[in-house]
């Protein structure tokens, strides 16, 4: 019988590296999606994780925690992926020491952050949503603030990110740039 | 010799024990728990939730802040109560803008911005708990102030 097509041998072979790549891959996938790993590397250990842990994602009423990649990671794949390609610049730079020291952050900070307030204002703060769903805010039991600030805000098609900076970190030198402080239109 | 010595070594040693035994006993400690036990447990207070401006008792007086203020950050770097009561955003927020007193230095001159001695918010204003007062007291709103 002359053999046509690919045998079945090399077919069987072929799915199942297929399989353990794919599984390979997804697994260094969800590695890289734990606290334990962001915190893994001292820059971000000693500067964002020990303010965090002052912050209401941390330590809270209900003692429901937020970790790093519920914010910073993207839950669906398209967007995970695209994040994950990005992070890699992130360790090139943790090659070089951009970083690694506490003066250094700092005087970075205001630049990461404005990476962050700009993905969340573009994605409509999608990660906070995954969390806090606004259909499901019951307006008239939160604070007399919380509750008009609300209602006005998503009138007014504003984000989470226009008015919750820093729930999470304590915030970049900003005072200078804008003598009212906070909320920095750019 | 040597034995004397180490004799008056000895009861020394014991007299200070006892009299500090007897001071233990006469010694009253501030925390409201006798020196070797452990402290009462602290009485755990709740701030208000936001509510309503609380009226004043003397012109002077620094307003008392009607709402939650937990997690807000006021540093070198940033100052979040300015976000809602600076004049730039009070109408946006609708709260009370800082009064002028807030931009003047000690000798009186009016600065640009907050002044120093008025950033850090909280040296002055204070949020509420549902607490009793802690001394009694009898003071009175002059009439103008009456609510
Ligand atoms: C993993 C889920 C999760 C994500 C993601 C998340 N949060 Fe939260 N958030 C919580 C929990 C849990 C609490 C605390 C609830 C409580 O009071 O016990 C909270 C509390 C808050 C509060 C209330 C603060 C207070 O003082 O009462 C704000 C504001 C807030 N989050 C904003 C955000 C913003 C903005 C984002 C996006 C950058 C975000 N959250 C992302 C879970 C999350
Ligand atoms: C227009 C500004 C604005 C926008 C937009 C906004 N918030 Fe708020 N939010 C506030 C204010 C003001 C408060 C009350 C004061 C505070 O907690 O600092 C508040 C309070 C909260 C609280 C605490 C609720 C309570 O009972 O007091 C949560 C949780 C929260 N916001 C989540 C969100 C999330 C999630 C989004 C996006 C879907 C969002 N907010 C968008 C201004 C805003
Ligand atoms: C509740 C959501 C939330 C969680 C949880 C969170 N972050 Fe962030 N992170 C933010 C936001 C929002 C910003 C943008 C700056 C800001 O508003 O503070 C940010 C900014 C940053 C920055 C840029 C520098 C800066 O301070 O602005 C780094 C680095 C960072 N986060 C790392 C982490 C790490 C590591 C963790 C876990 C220990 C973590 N984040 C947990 C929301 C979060
Ligand atoms: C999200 C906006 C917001 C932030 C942030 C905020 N406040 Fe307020 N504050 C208000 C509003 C609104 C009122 C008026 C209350 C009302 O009418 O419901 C108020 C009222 C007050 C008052 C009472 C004023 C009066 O005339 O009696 C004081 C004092 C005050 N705030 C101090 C502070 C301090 C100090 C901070 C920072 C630790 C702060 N606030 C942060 C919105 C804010
Ligand atoms: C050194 C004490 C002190 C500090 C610090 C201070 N205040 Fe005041 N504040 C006062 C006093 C006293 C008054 C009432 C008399 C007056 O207006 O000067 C007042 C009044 C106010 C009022 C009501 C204004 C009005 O028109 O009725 C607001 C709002 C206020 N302060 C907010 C703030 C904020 C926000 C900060 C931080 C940026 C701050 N204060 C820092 C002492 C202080």
């Amino acid at each position: 019988m002359a053999k046509k097509g690919i045998p079945l041998s090399v077919l069987i072979i072929g799915v199942i590296l297929g399989i353990l790549f794919w599984g390979g891959f997804n697994w260094s996938l969800e590695l890289t999606n734990t606290e334990e790993f962001c915190i893994s590397c001292h820059e971000m250990r000693d500067n964002v994780y020990v303010e965090y842990k002052d912050t209401i994602h941390y330590n809270n009423r209900t003692g429901v925690r937020a970790t790093c990649p519920d914010c910073h990671v993207p839950r669906e794949w398209v967007y995970k992926i695209r994040r994950k390609i990005q992070a890699t610049n992130e360790l090139y730079h943790k090659v070089l020491g951009t970083i690694d020291t506490r003066e250094k952050f700092e005087a970075k900070r205001l630049e990461l952050a404005r990476h962050e307030w700009d993905r969340m204002k573009e994605n409509d703060s999608r990660e906070c949503r995954n969390c806090h769903n606004y259909d499901y805010m019951d307006y008239p039991s939160q604070g007399r603030r919380a509750m008009d600030n609300h209602i006005r805000g998503f009138d007014n098609s504003l984000t989470c990110i226009d008015c919750h900076k820093g729930v999470a970190h304590e915030l970049p030198d900003m005072y200078k740039d804008d003598a009212s402080a906070v909320i920095l239109k750019h | 010799m040597k034995k004397i010595i180490l004799m008056r070594m000895a009861v020394m040693v014991g007299l200070i024990g006892l009299s500090a035994h007897a001071l233990a006993e006469n010694v009253q400690s501030l925390r409201g728990a006798a020196l070797e036990e452990n402290s009462t447990d602290a009485i755990v207070m709740q701030y208000q939730k936001d509510e309503e401006p609380i009226p004043r008792d003397y012109l002077q007086q620094p307003p008392l802040i009607p709402h939650q203020i937990a997690g807000y950050q006021v540093t070198i770097k940033h100052n979040k109560c300015l976000s809602c009561h600076s004049w730039s955003n009070y109408k946006a927020k609708g709260a009370t803008k800082i009064s002028q007193t807030h931009f003047e230095n000690r000798d009186g001159a009016v600065m640009s911005n907050v002044s120093a001695r008025r950033y850090f918010c909280s040296q002055c204003h204070v949020p509420q708990v549902d607490a009793e007062p802690l001394v009694e007291n009898t003071f009175e709103p002059v009439d103008a102030m009456r609510h």
